[in-house]
């Protein structure tokens, strides 16, 4: 077990995460809840392995994947912005829609062998940096340095521009926003576009990437949920839903990881020594996201920070109130 | 010629939306449910046709694999049996707003409760049917409540997403019963436990062929009986209790329940313990009636997320639950036979999406209205 090739790992697997949560930030911010992660990262994860495996240019692959999620975003998009449905059912159909198309239209992929991935690379001088070196910048794929450059991007984009500064007002006060002469109709729909695009980029990122392959609904494998669990834990601010994704996939890889050494800390592994003790490592994750969400929601009440004001609500033009 | 191309140039047809002020007539909610379900199924015959199939021939091997004699009408209630508990749980925390989305795990562990009844063993091996049954049903909705309770208590003292945390605790129940699947209660190194004893099963109609030829070879359980009896006790709970009137009251709107004095905090742990135990008695129905040992891939098949669309189409109302799982079991029994096999569940999922949809039409009224080039409607 070594914590650097942990670290590295994690901040691989976790990029996967971080453009899904990012997206998420981006329609959550704008007051729309999309659940339907899981469903666009199947879709995104899908379609981009089933084009590159035909053209053999993962890139493309990619672009057809963010698009596609980012379409199929929309069918949420009209039914909570324009019908005022209830956006968590809503969400919820979106999943289940998106995992069910994916899993048709992606029939018989799990048999197309390898593709071609997307491309490493190491950074020539900052990858000299003792420890941050070989973390961040070793033999990391281009969609991690991807992350590094949305991520920074995101957050001065929501705070510090002038669009960012509607998104906002859509999100926490969208009849204050409306007579503004910002349209928040026509803004709601593109963030759920821009999040299903990341979601899409997300998914991609896993079949194209850090775990090859195509292998139905075990993809994602509920990634998608754990992306929107850690938008709650970040509080709705990208840089530390970085800083959560990073965490979420070191755990991961240590998971894979512990099993390996005879001893542990000086004592007997006994992960080593019973695999089946597998089982519970397995639920780590998950259990580590509920944990994560107890934080955060104890901190949101202490600073009292919250999700968007106008969060979950449809936007009524002529309503009071809001 | 210039006057009628004239008028044809003034007058233009536009959608106008009323909100509906009025209560809409009785049969308008159902045809509406049923128009959105007309859609899905001709929506979803679109992408089988992408792919290549041919949707008439795989809606048509659907109602044929399912309604076609007694024989698959039997096996398609034995599929309704799960969804039927699995739809009331989710019923009665959607009823207060709350998303309980882990039915799917509830009902797992619920399962694994009623397996450990048989497997521990807790009673002994040559108890009576009753017993074994008795104490199944009561471990299944220990372990279902508990499984509920948590994210119930969570949501309650800490505000955690319940949405969140009950997806979450479905993947802990999977690798949960997977451990004791293969490192406690494996059956020679398989991933399934030992078969149980014919007294811990549930009665199968099959069993009374003997007085009733009729029912020679039917497989449709006791689980039936335990999911109509709690489809009774849901309704009475929701529409003629006390507790029922708060749920409600709290669903559709807490500030007025918290005026009203009613503990919500309480009520949440509560109706998430009850949702828990009612998907935790359809997994120990599934495990004592279909399935006869523990064994994660046909427990954990996804009937918790049906369930919620279930639900949903029978707008919460017990009684409908009854039915609607009916055609969803219908839907899951025919669909496994059927290529490429994501199929039933892309329906599933563009069904609940239509319904989504036309609820739309129950609050607003859609008339077309023409409209001059004066602006003023004729």
């Amino acid at each position: 077990m070594d914590f650097v090739i942990i670290l590295q790992a994690g901040v691989a697997t976790g990029t996967v995460l971080l453009f899904a949560a990012l997206g998420e930030i981006f329609a959550e911010r704008s007051g729309v809840l999309n659940l339907g992660v899981e469903g666009m990262m199947l879709i995104g994860a899908m379609s981009a392995f089933s084009v590159a495996s035909s053209t053999g240019n993962p890139w493309l692959g990619i672009l057809v994947a963010m698009l596609c999620a980012g379409l199929i975003s929309q069918i949420h998009a009209f039914i909570v912005v324009t019908l005022q449905a209830d956006q968590v059912v809503s969400g919820l159909a979106l999943t289940f829609v998106g995992t069910g198309i994916s899993l048709v239209l992606g029939e018989g992929l799990s048999k197309a062998g390898t593709v071609a991935q997307i491309p490493t690379f190491t950074v020539p001088l900052l990858s000299q940096i003792p420890i941050l070196g070989p973390i961040f910048f070793t033999n990391q794929s281009v969609l991690v340095y991807l992350g590094y450059l949305l991520t920074p991007l995101a957050w001065y984009y929501i705070n510090h521009t002038r669009p960012g500064l509607h998104l906002r007002a859509i999100g926490e006060y969208p009849s204050a926003a409306d007579a503004l002469g910002i349209s928040v109709f026509r803004l709601r729909y593109f963030y759920v576009f821009v999040g299903g695009m990341f979601a899409g980029l997300g998914g991609a990122a896993l079949s194209l990437a850090i775990s090859p392959g195509w292998f139905s609904e075990l993809t994602t494998n509920g990634q998608g949920w754990i992306a929107v669990g850690l938008v709650i834990f970040a509080q709705w601010d990208p840089v530390r839903a970085m800083i959560g994704s990073f965490a979420f996939g070191a755990l991961r890889r240590l998971i894979l990881d512990i099993q390996g050494p005879l001893t542990l800390l000086g004592f007997d592994n006994p992960f080593y020594y019973n695999s089946y003790l597998g089982f519970f490592l397995q639920m780590l994750p998950y259990a580590f996201t509920i944990i994560v969400l107890v934080i955060g929601s104890r901190e949101a009440i202490r600073k009292r920070l919250g999700a968007p004001a106008a969060l979950g609500e449809p936007y009524i033009r002529g309503e009071r109130g809001k | 010629m210039t006057e009628s191309a004239l008028s044809k140039k003034r007058t233009s047809w536009r959608i106008k939306l009323e909100p509906r002020l009025d209560v809409p007539p009785a049969w308008y909610p159902p045809a509406v449910s049923l128009g959105a379900i007309v859609v899905a199924l001709i929506l979803g015959g679109m992408v089988i046709a992408f792919v290549g199939g041919n949707p008439f021939r795989s809606y048509g091997h659907i109602a044929r694999a399912s309604f076609g004699d007694i024989g698959v009408l039997s096996d398609t209630i034995v599929k309704a049996t799960p969804i039927i508990l699995t739809a009331l749980a989710c019923s009665i925390a959607f009823r207060m707003k709350l998303w309980n989305i882990g039915a799917e795990g509830q009902f797992i562990m619920g399962a694994w409760g009623a397996s450990a009844v048989v497997l521990a063993p807790l009673v002994p091996a040559d108890s009576p049917r009753w017993l074994f049954i008795a104490t199944m049903v009561v471990a299944g909705i220990l372990c279902g409540a508990l499984w509920g309770f948590i994210p119930g208590y969570l949501k309650a003292k800490f505000n955690v997403n319940e949405i969140i945390s009950t997806l979450m605790l479905n993947y802990v129940a999977i690798s949960w019963v997977n451990y004791w699947v293969f490192a406690v209660w494996t059956e020679g190194g398989f991933q399934m436990s030992p078969r149980f004893p014919d007294a811990a099963w549930l009665p199968r109609l099959s069993d009374y062929a003997k007085t009733m030829p009729l029912f020679r070879g039917l497989t449709t359980h006791g689980g039936l009986v335990l999911g109509i009896i709690a489809a009774i006790v849901v309704g009475f709970i929701v529409y003629r209790s006390r507790w029922g009137y708060e749920i409600r009251l709290i669903g559709d709107n807490p500030h007025a329940a918290e005026y009203a004095g009613i503990n919500i905090v309480r009520n949440i742990m509560y109706v998430m313990a009850l949702s828990g135990a009612l998907a935790g008695l359809g997994g120990m129905s599934e495990v004592a009636g279909v399935v006869h040992r523990l064994q994660t891939s046909p427990i954990a098949a996804g009937y918790g997320f049906t369930g919620i669309i279930v639900a949903w189409l029978a707008k919460l109302n017990p009684l409908a639950i009854l039915l609607v799982s009916v055609l969803f079991g219908a839907l899951i029994l025919a669909g496994r036979e059927i290529q490429p096999a994501g199929i039933p569940k892309m329906i599933q999922g563009i069904i609940l999406v239509c319904l989504i949809a036309s609820d739309f039409l129950l609050r607003y009224r859609v008339r077309i209205v023409r409209v001059g080039a004066d602006g003023e409607g004729a």
